[in-house]
């Protein structure tokens, strides 16, 4: 048996290393300076997903929603192996909380069904590290009816439409078996991702959304017009499919800010700053300073 | 999956807690989160309710009444003797739909992290994770003032920016807490409640998955709950460099904790390692040796009391938030603290 996989993806600010550069002087993060990244578990369930390709035959196709330039981690996912990538992209769906964008992505996954027959497995990363919430995963697996296991560490057997999966917990691990299709959340330590190939960076790199149009006839003048590279990336598969909110038949209503139903009271950065800090000097006196004060103001 | 849900909103002030187990006993973070769920009840005149779901649990009623709870509901079945996510989200939601409460609080523990977003998709609620706080205000939008919210305050953005969330509209208010962050209230015997049994009802699709095996370790450290953390960073240099962070600690009564960089340089293993992927911890005091002070590790230490840091690089960012700032190498202050608390003590 082989299996229809789709792993669900986001792009992200890589706010794992964020470095002097990318702060401003009165502390906060400069969110502009870090550069957009696939969300590092995203790559682990990718990896997952290939390896199931790889070893029982299928396809995998990676799916994610966020604006036009979210086709850049696509592109990504194309090198490092999906057979098609999807962006869902509508400005209807900015502002989605994971409430709302659980519901994009079943409208989407919905619609993929309709197109490549029955889904078997969903991957998704554990969570982002943006938000670090971990609730889409789940929510798409409800909202798809689906069962979900979360923490995924490994495939330990795929057997026609049984599964047996090991999850990591932080302290320990757990074995469960589930029927397909369902829904899997991966962690960091469940695999090294592969790189992406040469040959087929090679391949892809040319692969475009519509949107994306005008700048690849800046770099490649060659071409001429867009229908002339309309119809190059056509022949060749290079056509990166873009849906919209009407697209997938998703409710306005349960979309973007509409359809969230978290609000955001207020935001502040945090600014580094301590007051009446006080240094000592690395020597016996100065440490026993340090221990007398420390007794003293019952800190010890 | 479940019948398609409108949207809810309620009347009542009812504060909902989940309450779970852990290894054969309450989770520390349901106990902080019950103190927590009284506080708000008590600000908005409602009550607390507890979900607690399990096989041959009837004896943690009595606790969970006496950390708070006015009302528990049990759901004693088979089943429920592991989690599993679905047999336990049926319950929940059949209860929330039923009874329609204005909070909901889980713990951002495995199981409340896998729990919460199930639950929420389902009753279409909004749902906060992580939350480092919990208030209780109002919120102005357009001219309209909606009254005696739940504030969901949480860090976000790799703990760059603190937000604060609202859910105006859409009940139960959910959010799940982080484990250490709430006090825990001391319990109170005398406190009455009522246990009121539930009888789940499960679909098929329920009941499909099977834990085929479990093995769980039981933590060895307990970084939440110590007053005193000495913590290491990649300036320890090496595993045997964390024995000197260790006989401080011991000298201190304190345990010694450990930065992401330098767990994964294997100085020190994963349960030792506080910050945004670790444990959050707010001792009384709080060393750091040779930590840099990235953003994910402040997340997880900058509620601490008092914080001392010490560091070669006198730019490291660990200082800015310091209240005691020593630059130089760990090597010669530690032994040097180490003699000093000896004979300050003798």
């Amino acid at each position: 048996m082989t299996y229809n996989c789709v792993v669900l993806v986001k792009q992200v600010p890589d706010t794992a290393h964020i470095t002097g550069k990318a702060m401003k002087e009165d502390g906060t993060v400069n969110r502009a300076a870090l550069p957009a990244i696939l969300n590092p578990e995203d790559l682990n369930a990718l990896e997952m997903a290939l390896q199931v390709k790889d070893q029982y035959g299928g396809q995998v196709t990676v799916l994610t929603m966020g604006p036009p330039r979210a086709a850049e981690v696509l592109r990504e996912a194309l090198y490092r192996g999906a057979d098609r990538v999807i962006l869902l992209t509508d400005r209807a769906t900015a502002g989605s909380d994971t409430l709302a964008t659980s519901y994009a992505l079943e409208c989407a996954v919905e619609h993929l069904s309709a197109e490549i027959g029955a889904v078997d497995l969903i991957f998704c990363g554990r969570q982002a590290i943006d938000g670090d919430t971990a609730q889409v995963g789940p929510q798409v697996a409800e909202k798809l009816g689906l069962p979900q296991i979360t923490y995924a560490e490994a495939i330990q057997s795929l057997a026609e439409d049984q599964i047996v999966v090991q999850r990591a917990l932080p302290l320990g691990t757990e074995v469960v078996q589930c029927g397909l299709p369902c829904l899997l959340t991966v962690v960091g330590s469940a695999n090294t991702p592969r790189p992406p190939s040469v040959r087929r960076v090679m391949a892809y790199k040319l692969a475009a959304t519509p949107f994306e149009l005008d700048a690849l006839l800046t770099q490649w003048p060659e071409f001429g017009a867009q229908e002339a590279l309309q119809s190059y990336l056509a022949d060749r598969g290079l056509q990166i499919t873009v849906w919209n909110a009407a697209d997938i038949g998703a409710d306005p209503s349960r979309v973007g800010l509409a359809g969230s139903p978290t609000k955001v009271l207020k935001i502040h950065s945090v600014v580094l700053a301590s007051e009446g800090s006080q240094t000592f000097e690395n020597s016996d006196s100065g440490l026993a300073e340090l221990i007398r004060e420390l007794v003293h103001d019952y800190v010890l | 999956m479940y019948s398609e849900a409108e949207t809810i909103m309620t009347d009542n002030r009812q504060v909902w807690v989940f309450v779970e187990q852990q290894e054969g006993d309450l989770a520390p973070v349901s106990l902080e989160l019950l103190g927590k769920a009284r506080e708000l009840a008590d600000a908005l005149h409602g009550s607390v309710a507890a979900l607690l779901l399990g096989h041959q649990i009837a004896q943690w009623a009595d606790p969970v009444i006496a950390h708070g709870a006015d009302v528990v509901f049990l759901a004693d079945h088979p089943e429920l003797a592991d989690y599993r996510t679905l047999p336990f989200a049926r319950v929940a939601i059949d209860l929330i739909r039923e009874h329609r409460p204005y909070i909901f609080l889980l713990g951002a523990t495995p199981v409340g992290r896998d729990l919460a977003p199930r639950v929420a998709s389902a009753v279409r609620a909004g749902l906060t994770a992580d939350c480092t706080d919990l208030q209780i205000g109002n919120w102005e939008y357009q001219g309209e003032t909606t009254r005696d919210l739940l504030y969901q305050i949480r860090p976000a953005f790799g703990g760059n920016i603190i937000a604060t969330i609202v859910n105006p509209k859409m009940h139960p208010q959910m959010a799940t807490v982080r484990e250490g962050v709430m006090r825990l209230r001391a319990p109170d015997p005398s406190r009455q409640g009522a246990v009121r049994p539930v009888q789940p009802t499960f679909a098929d699709g329920d009941l499909g998955l099977k834990v085929l095996s479990r093995e769980v370790r039981l933590p060895t450290v307990d970084l939440r709950h110590a007053s005193v953390i000495v913590a290491g960073g990649m300036g320890v240099g090496s595993a045997e460099g964390f024995d000197l962070l260790h006989e401080l600690a011991e000298v201190l009564g304190g345990e010694v904790a450990a930065s992401r960089a330098a767990v994964d340089a294997g100085f020190a293993p994963a349960e030792r390692q506080v910050g945004q992927t670790g444990v959050t911890v707010r001792p009384r005091l709080y060393i750091a040796c040779g930590i840099s002070g990235a953003v994910q590790h402040r997340a997880g230490m900058d509620q601490s009391s008092k914080i001392i840091a010490i560091n070669t690089d006198p730019h490291a960012p660990i200082f800015d938030i310091a209240h005691y700032k020593i630059v130089g190498d760990l090597r010669q202050a530690l032994p040097r603290m180490i003699r000093a608390y000896r004979e300050k003590r003798d």
